[in-house]
């Protein structure tokens, strides 16, 4: 390619005013060994340019790492919810026991009371029983006498 | 939307994307955590995806703007940018470049230019947008792109023709 042709592009480029068509033409130039001498110091500008496109990506793209941390987060609210059941539940059952045994306390005191009640009233009975034997006892012994 | 089909859909540019990366956050393990994190959320948004007129765009938008939140939050961080940062994980192209010391300066210049002529450059001559396209991946007035490229590009031949003086003399 003509020198004075590569000299303007170069201004333009230097002006931001080429198109990536231009900028290629600079491009394939700077390519070949015989430069111009005085163009010389754009040779590495474009070789970095040409080295740096080719820098690449090596690794896989990892779409699921995310996912990962959420599954985690689910498998962890289920075993909150699981605690939280079975504390309740335990909870629930305590409460039930404990009422239970104050309901029995209670009827055994209910009954404990009665039987109480009851004894007393027995006692008495025999006693009265003893006492109406005894006189009755008096009382047909004297005629027979 | 099935993985595979997206996975067509996103291939062609994701050279692109890790490239850009690249070039803001300058350390290779950086911009490939930024690849990875910006298609996935591609991914995660693919019901939307039908929506973008032009998906290469704005997953450069994106890329830029993830890019330079990283920053902000480095910056906050007090951990600068560093060269070894760069050195630390060599690919073939780095070891290619090292072996060119000239062109190797090339990439040290473009490292010391603004963020957004760094990305301009990137974008530009590397990538080969076209104006308009960079236009909306930036949001920047075409006019305004020109004239941060044509000063990232003076700027980068001064340096060199300086460099190439000082080999000679």
């Amino acid at each position: 390619m003509e020198l004075a042709n590569i000299e303007k592009l170069l201004e333009k480029y230097l002006n931001a005013e080429t198109t990536i068509q231009e900028e290629n033409q600079l491009r394939n130039y700077f390519k070949n060994d015989d430069i111009a001498p005085h163009l010389e110091e754009y040779k590495p500008l474009f070789s970095y340019f040409e080295e740096s496109r080719n820098d690449s990506f090596a690794q896989d793209l990892r779409l699921n790492t995310s996912n990962k941390k959420e599954t985690r987060w689910k498998w962890m609210s289920v075993a909150a919810m699981l605690i939280l059941f079975v504390s309740a539940y335990t909870f629930i059952n305590k409460k039930k026991e404990y009422e239970a045994r104050e309901a029995y306390a209670q009827t055994q005191e209910a009954l404990q009371l009665i039987s109480k009640n009851l004894n007393k009233g027995q006692q008495i009975a025999l006693n009265q029983l003893g006492k109406i034997e005894h006189n009755q006892s008096k009382i047909f012994k004297n005629p027979k006498q | 939307m099935k993985q595979s089909e997206f996975l067509k859909l996103v291939m062609p540019f994701k050279d692109k994307v890790f490239r850009v990366a690249k070039r803001m956050l300058v350390s290779t393990e950086e911009a490939e955590d930024a690849t990875q994190e910006l298609f996935l959320k591609l991914w995660k948004n693919k019901k939307s995806i039908p929506k973008y007129k032009n998906l290469e765009a704005f997953a450069m938008t994106v890329t830029k703007n993830y890019c330079l939140d990283r920053l902000k939050s480095k910056q906050a961080g007090n951990l600068k940018l560093v060269h070894s940062n760069y050195k630390e994980k060599e690919t073939p192209l780095e070891k290619k470049i090292e072996t060119n010391d000239a062109v190797s300066k090339v990439h040290e210049i473009i490292e010391g230019l603004p963020e957004q002529q760094k990305l301009i450059v990137q974008l530009r001559d590397i990538e080969q947008y076209e104006f308009h396209e960079i236009e909306e991946m930036l949001n920047i007035k075409q006019t305004a792109i020109r004239v941060s490229l044509s000063r990232a590009r003076k700027t980068i031949r001064e340096e060199l023709i300086k460099q190439h003086n000082y080999g000679v003399s």
